[in-house]
């Protein structure tokens, strides 16, 4: 690394050297490349070209850094096909290797390839060097996109004041903030070595807004090797250091708040329905889990149909598989209730085993028919790839999706709940049941309509797991604990009690399983979660009343 | 809440002479039959008991222990827990430890540790495997860890009146804790395979066929102590006031005695008969791992109490057998049948067999005793009664049911 430094200044004082030379030695060569060489699409020089393509890779690189200094456009043909190894020198010509013929580099006329033809032989650092200098060359596209990408290939690049003309330039005229801010950091990283004491400071005062553990490296080799002799620069550095762990420490915060978020939106989705049937009929449900799972393989089919039958609208098999997870989910729920549930009421648990025996059945029936191998449910398109916040973080699109799911499934179970009349019943019943058969409300039927949309719910559960994990007959064991503290800490009969409880349980968890792993975390979560009941055993939101059992 | 449990007959003696005499003939029959049948007559005899056929029986009559501590919680104090197999699991890891240990060197990297500990590359035992080399210790240990964590939770959960459903999802997460904690390496208790490959207890080889009946003949005798000190406890005062706390807790608050005590010995006692049930099942059956703990096994416990009757001490201990045997003989004629089966039988014992198997019978008894005796009369008037039950029950069933929900 020492040494790279060492080269690096070396370059930088030949570089300045050329710079001042240039318009004087250069201008009338380009002039006359550019009237006699017409022919070639690249308004590289010949003497460019024999440069980038032989001799020693130092002056290969010297040659590099003029071309793109020069912010010469035209030369990135060129330079990819040497990336491409589809340059080779046969004796004193440099020639192109495509794919049907081999051309003369210099003059563009058809040559025969002879077998003693020699590769260019690139090192690491040369082709490193040419990498960022297609990167740079790309940053004068008209294309966004393509700037993006090139800012971001430049970052951890070696720092080559040759580049920083260009990035300085680009950087001026950049309207994406997004590019700008990325190649500020280049930038930076770049004047980092430079001379000035001023404009060192200054860089290291840029670098200490990123959250980039490339640059944190970076800054921390050149302190540790000595490349930075200046005091007050030094501190400086530190200081960015401290700086950069900060925001990587608050990034990897946010992520670990997201991921908690989504894993609360997926126990919410698990707990919403366990919470309605629950706190309306006193039935803890262990069966639940299977309806998620049931849930799951509904996906699974709806996707085969679309698969097989109109594959043209594969991307939006989710729009049906939603609604036929949650019908036929909430069929089986309706049936188990007509033909078990029914008969225990006010035995909770009887319902408890009896309602396990259901989900050792359903499971076994599922192994049955589908094997007991995980079934493929593939993503959609549009749901692969993710937002990207800051290097460390990245938001999955199917994650989002999730969270965005989750919160339409609340929105219209409080709708049902509030608006319509089954939910007005549904509320009665879970008030006061008796009552609520005085004024005429079929309660028999209201339980077999609530233990149906708890089921249903249930099934868009299922819809949502299959789009992030395995699909196979024990889905739903695995979130079947969770799900029940959640209802647990929620309390029941209230929504704000279960959404309260799985974004807590989930971001807590997310948060102890970055301190202490996956398995802990979970032990402490139910430690917590135990120690917890003991202050409210009625859960968050109870309702208030005087009676005793 | 409301539950059909068999109402309490009044007893005032631990068994009517005909029990005592079914239990001294059981006592003949693990003491005596078995081990004639399994060692002295020859192999090739049809009388002869085959070393599965002892060992599947012994591994029931250790789940039947557990099913009748069970019954203790459930059938007499009305707790049901969902997470009976971690104290089953705890005994047994307790009594793996002195196994372990008397490997010696014989294990597969020849060092004083046992393999699993060279694996993970440890030089020492940790702290909590001291002293578990001695036999009394690890006999000290199989009764402790299950009762003292049996405490601990025990009186968290009953002083805040944690109860009904709420109390079972809470054993059960606790299962759930302590198979993850027990599946981690880091543990220091074998992780996912547990412990197993035992040589020796008691620095006699765990395989001869003597060995194998003695642990038989412990484990048949343990069970039958077990029960009649069970007995002797629901019989007793003591037992009577959890029989009430079941039934009415409130009520029994109101009469100035103070539910948590009750409850709290109950439990601990039920963890640690669970805990010594495990202790006699590892050496027997050779293995012992966190899948013991899983929060299925800890349900299926449940049902074992459910099938055979609950509230009847040998309800469960028939309700072990049949379900066990009907277990053994699925997995091996029927794999694919066997969750299935035992799926309906949770779902069907819990509809049409709320007194189990036993209430089943006294039903049919009483009914042929009907018949006997005046046939008209009687069964009008039975009938009269039933219906007359049936409404105050279905009433209080409603009382209690908005009482809840309110």
């Amino acid at each position: 690394m020492l040494l790279n430094s060492l080269i690096l200044k070396r370059h930088g004082l030949a570089l300045v050297a050329i710079k001042r030379a240039m318009p004087r030695m250069l201008a009338p060569l380009l002039m006359f490349a550019l009237m006699a060489f017409n022919i070639n699409a690249s308004a590289l020089t010949n003497e460019e070209k024999v440069g980038l393509a032989t001799g020693e890779n130092e002056s290969r690189m010297a040659v590099l850094d003029q071309v793109v200094a020069k912010g010469d456009v035209d030369a990135l043909p060129f330079l990819k096909l040497i990336i491409d190894d589809a340059i080779k020198i046969q004796g004193k010509d440099v020639v192109i290797v495509g794919d049907d013929a081999t051309t003369d580099a210099l003059t563009g006329k058809e040559v025969t390839l002879s077998d003693d033809a020699e590769d260019i032989v690139n090192n690491n650092r040369m082709g490193s060097e040419l990498d960022a200098s297609v990167a740079a060359l790309n940053l004068l596209s008209k294309d966004a996109k393509v700037r993006l990408e090139s800012a971001k290939a430049l970052q951890g690049t070696e720092a080559n004041a040759s580049r920083l003309s260009l990035i300085q330039k680009v950087e001026e005229t950049e309207t994406d903030d997004k590019v700008k801010d990325m190649l500020a950091l280049v930038r930076a990283s770049i004047q980092l070595t430079s001379e000035d004491k001023a404009m060192r400071l200054a860089a290291a005062e840029t670098l200490a807004a990123s959250a980039n553990s490339g640059i944190k490296q970076m800054l921390s080799t050149r302190l540790a090797e000595g490349g930075e002799t200046d005091p007050e620069v030094k501190t400086a550095i530190q200081d960015a250091l401290k700086n950069i762990d900060r925001n990587l420490a608050m990034y990897e915060r946010i992520g670990q708040m997201f991921t908690g978020i989504s894993l609360g939106s997926i126990l919410l989705l698990a707990a919403l329905g366990l919470a309605v049937t629950y706190g309306l009929m006193g039935v803890i449900n262990m069966a639940h889990g299977e309806m998620m799972m049931i849930g799951a393989y509904v996906t699974f089919l709806v996707q085969n149909f679309f698969l097989h039958y109109m594959p043209s609208y594969f991307q939006w098999y989710l729009l049906a598989a939603v609604p036929a997870a949650f019908v036929i989910t909430g069929l089986v729920g309706i049936v188990l209730e007509k033909t078990v549930l029914r008969f225990l009421y006010g035995r909770p648990l009887e319902t408890l085993l009896a309602t396990w025996g259901v989900s050792l059945i359903l499971m076994q029936a599922v192994r049955t028919i589908f094997g007991a191998q995980n079934v493929s449910v593939e993503n959609p398109a549009w749901m692969s790839g993710g937002i990207e916040v800051a290097a460390n973080l990245v938001l999955p699109y199917n994650r989002i999706f999730i969270i965005a799911f989750a919160v339409m499934v609340l929105v219209m179970i409080w709708l049902m709940l509030t608006k319509t009349r089954l939910g007005l019943f549904i509320r009665a019943v879970t008030q006061n049941r008796g009552m609520a058969s005085c004024t005429g409300v079929n309660t028999s039927k209201v339980d077999a309509l609530a233990f149906g949309l708890g089921s249903g719910i249930a099934g868009l559960a299922g819809v949502a797991l299959s789009q992030i994990g395995n699909v196979g007959p024990a889905l739903g064991q695995s979130y079947i604990v969770d799900s029940f503290m959640v209802v647990v800490v929620g309390g029941v009969g209230q929504l704000a009690g279960a959404v309260y409880a799985a974004m807590g349980v989930g971001i807590l968890s997310k948060f102890l399983e970055g301190m202490a792993g996956a398995v802990l975390a979970k032990i402490f979560i139910l430690v917590i979660v135990i120690i917890f009941i003991q202050k409210r055993p009625q859960g968050l939101f109870a309702f208030k009343g005087r009676s005793i059992d | 809440m409301h539950q059909q449990f068999p109402q309490p007959k009044l007893i005032r003696r631990i068994y009517s002479e005909k029990a005592w005499g079914a239990l001294a003939i059981a006592i003949a029959v693990i003491c005596v039959l078995f081990p004639v049948l399994n060692l002295l007559v020859p192999a090739d005899s049809i009388l002869h008991l085959s070393d599965y056929t002892v060992a599947l029986t012994g591994k029931i009559l250790c789940y039947a222990i557990v099913a009748l501590a069970i019954d203790l919680v459930w059938g007499y104090t009305g707790i049901l827990s969902l997470g009976h197999g971690v104290f089953f699991a705890l005994g047994g890891y307790a009594f793996g430890m002195y196994l372990m240990r008397q490997i010696g060197t014989d294990g597969s990297y020849h060092s004083n540790l046992p393999d699993f500990m060279v694996f993970l590359d440890w030089k020492t035992y940790p702290w909590y495997w001291q002293m578990t080399d001695h036999f009394w210790y690890a006999i000290l240990l199989v009764i402790m860890v299950p009762g003292v964590l049996a405490f601990i939770f025990g009186y968290f959960a009953f002083r805040s009146r944690i109860k009904g459903v709420y109390f079972s999802i809470i054993t059960q997460a606790m299962t759930y804790a302590f198979m993850l904690l027990f599946f981690r390496n880091e543990t220091g208790f074998g992780g996912n395979n547990g412990f197993t490959d035992f040589k020796r207890l008691l620095d006699i080889p765990i395989t001869t066929p003597q060995m194998r009946m003695a642990l038989f003949v412990i484990t048949g005798v343990t069970m039958l102590a077990l029960l009649l000190v069970s007995r002797a406890i629901v019989t007793s005062k003591f037992g009577r006031v959890l029989t009430a706390i079941r039934d009415a807790e409130s009520r029994v608050m109101f009469s100035g005695y103070n539910p948590l005590h009750y409850k709290l010995t109950i439990w601990t006692f039920s963890a640690i008969v669970c805990g010594i049930a495990g202790a006699l099942y590892v050496p027997q059956v050779g293995i012992i791992n966190p899948s013991e703990m899983s929060p299925g096994n800890s349900i299926e416990i449940a049902i074992w109490a459910a099938v055979g009757g609950r509230g009847t001490l040998i309800g469960p201990l028939v309700g072990a057998g049949i379900v066990n045997g009907a277990k053994s003989y699925f997995t091996e004629a029927f794999p694919e049948y066997w969750l299935y089966f035992l799926g309906l039988l949770f779902v069907l014992a819990t509809l049409y067999l709320p007194q189990g198997v036993l209430g089943l019978i006294d039903k049919i008894k009483a009914k042929k005793q009907a018949a006997k005796s005046s046939p008209e009369i009687q069964s009008s008037s039975e009938l009269k009664l039933n219906s007359e039950l049936k409404l105050s029950s279905d009433a209080e069933a409603g009382v209690e049911n908005e009482a809840g929900k309110a």
